[in-house]
């Protein structure tokens, strides 16, 4: 689905990420973890066409992103759900909305979708404050509202920077529970976490490879987790 | 075609849904429906001015041509003897259509202005005035004015070019004034409106963000602003256009006073002239807006 062949990305100057190569297969749930700078949310963003790899090649749903338009990589987004850390919405509309902008965005906003989106803010936690404003949400109603938006359009891959960073661990283990479900689902899921505490913690209910950046490389992390 | 009408569907009613998604504006859409309004109003006054000099450089350049004076001046005893004698040159002259001796009455009404009413013309030496049409290509103006010498010593023939030719100089100049002010304040609006999408698309820039990352595609973002910018335009330019034809409507009619300087405005269909100002302002937002958004879009990831 997602594929990085020798891929290197470098901010200006020095390289942050050499030789990383990775192939996500369909129903597979990835850990990525190392020190925060280590390169984390850039090898996400790599892997959702935010970043054009300065070298080495990226396929998306096996087509090279250099060579993907703009509309491309939308349609491949739609594909991709993505959650950040720090979850950015349309502050003027409410969570519901939210929830529901990339059917809205993509033409697929009809009354068979409006049911899914119901339940999926049950799914969530979220039908009770479905109406609010998005800052009107706590942190963690926010990550689980960026979760209900990113998998929404039923996409194949879901990618989570730091999904649990700003939540305590009661609502980092209701999140990681989603994810969970998401995989058992059928979805291929990556997860990106300095917190490995949280790691340990899924390995009893999910078969997860747990990917390691260090020293701008990823390694396959063993048995010391 | 029918894709053109989908496109100005689209832009006039839009997708309510995709309205939406960027946040409603105060501000700034009042300050862009003034400026197409204000830069509307002034079209107006430009085309006027354009249109009404191009009617006045027809007039100088085509209706005087067709037209000279002949002034006669002599002793009193000889005046109408000279006129008939004239009149009779003039009669055998080709390109000649008519040549009429000016009435004591039109002759006071020109001096009027001058000298009021009631001037006691036949009591003063006025020289004779003979208003000469021309038919055809013309006469010869040297040819007659020698013919004249001969059998009339006391004319003079005028045949207009001397102060028409700077006067038609002055009108077409005046013209093209006009057409390059439309120009400017096409461009003027143009510009206008590229700083004030910029402005809000660089204030949306994390909405844009938001719907990149969700899987829109540029065109859908783009639109958002585009009908917004294009309906502004539209309707600011459409308020000006209004406000500057009622204005120009109620210019005083100074027709009836000196015929030559007059009728800054508009005559017969010219009036629909004005119509044009709130389409083409709405194309002009709809290029800048479009142009703006392409360019912000293809900086973002």
């Amino acid at each position: 689905m997602i594929e990085l062949e020798n891929v290197a990305y470098s901010y200006g100057g020095a390289e942050l990420l050499s030789d990383i190569s990775l192939k996500l297969q369909p129903g597979s749930f990835h850990f990525l973890t190392g020190p925060s700078g280590s390169g984390k949310t850039t090898l996400l963003k790599l892997c959702y066409a935010a970043l054009i790899p300065t070298s080495g090649y990226v396929r998306l749903f096996d087509t090279d992103v250099r060579a993907m338009e703009r509309d491309d990589i939308a349609m491949a987004r739609r594909r991709i759900g993505v959650v950040h850390q720090d979850c950015q919405f349309l502050n003027h509309l409410s969570v519901a909305e939210n929830i529901a902008l990339p059917l809205t965005v993509s033409g697929r906003a009809d009354d068979s979708e409006m049911d899914n989106l119901n339940e999926l803010t049950g799914w969530v936690g979220l039908t009770a404050r479905a109406d609010a404003l998005p800052p009107e949400l706590s942190g963690g109603e926010r990550q689980r509202a960026a979760l209900a938006r990113a998998v929404i359009m039923s996409p194949d891959v879901v990618l989570a920077d730091e999904p649990t960073g700003n939540v305590d661990w009661e609502m980092s283990q209701r999140l990681m529970r989603l994810l969970v479900e998401l995989n058992r689902m059928g979805k291929t899921i990556m997860i990106a976490t300095h917190d490995l505490a949280l790691i340990r913690a899924a390995k009893p209910h999910v078969q997860a490879r747990v990917l390691r950046i260090s020293n701008r490389r990823l390694q396959l992390a063993g048995a010391d987790l | 075609m029918r894709l053109n009408i989908d496109l100005l569907r689209s832009i006039l009613w839009g997708d309510a849904q995709a309205d939406r998604v960027v946040p409603p504006t105060g501000f700034t859409a009042w300050l862009t429906l003034f400026s197409s309004a204000a830069m509307a109003f002034l079209a107006v006054f430009a085309l006027a001015l354009s249109l009404a000099t191009s009617r006045l450089a027809d007039r100088w350049g085509d209706e005087l041509a067709r037209s000279s004076t002949l002034r006669i001046s002599a002793p009193e005893g000889q005046m109408a003897a000279q006129t008939d004698a004239a009149l009779r040159v003039l009669e055998t002259t080709a390109g000649v259509a008519s040549a009429r001796a000016l009435s004591n009455a039109e002759q006071r009404a020109l001096l009027e202005p001058w000298f009021g009413p009631d001037l006691p013309v036949e009591t003063l030496p006025i020289p004779q005035l003979i208003e000469v049409i021309e038919e055809g290509s013309g006469f010869d103006a040297a040819g007659l004015r020698l013919r004249l010498a001969a059998e009339v010593p006391g004319a003079v023939l005028d045949d207009h070019t001397r102060w028409r030719e700077p006067l038609v100089r002055a009108a077409s100049r005046l013209r093209l004034l006009g057409w390059v002010s439309l120009v400017l304040i096409g461009g003027a609006m143009a510009a206008m409106i590229t700083l004030a999408a910029g402005a809000a698309l660089a204030a949306n820039a994390q909405v844009i963000g938001v719907l990149r990352l969700v899987g829109a595609r540029d065109g859908y973002i783009a639109q958002a602003f585009v009908r917004r910018f294009t309906l502004r335009g539209l309707m600011g330019a459409s308020i000006g256009m209004v406000l500057g034809t009622l204005a120009v409507a109620a210019l005083p009619r100074a027709e009836v006073g000196g015929g030559f300087l007059t009728g800054l405005g508009f005559q017969g269909w010219h009036w629909l002239w004005p119509l044009l100002i709130p389409l083409l302002a709405a194309l002009v937002a709809f290029l800048a807006t479009r142009a703006a958004a392409r360019r912000t879009l293809g900086e973002m990831s």
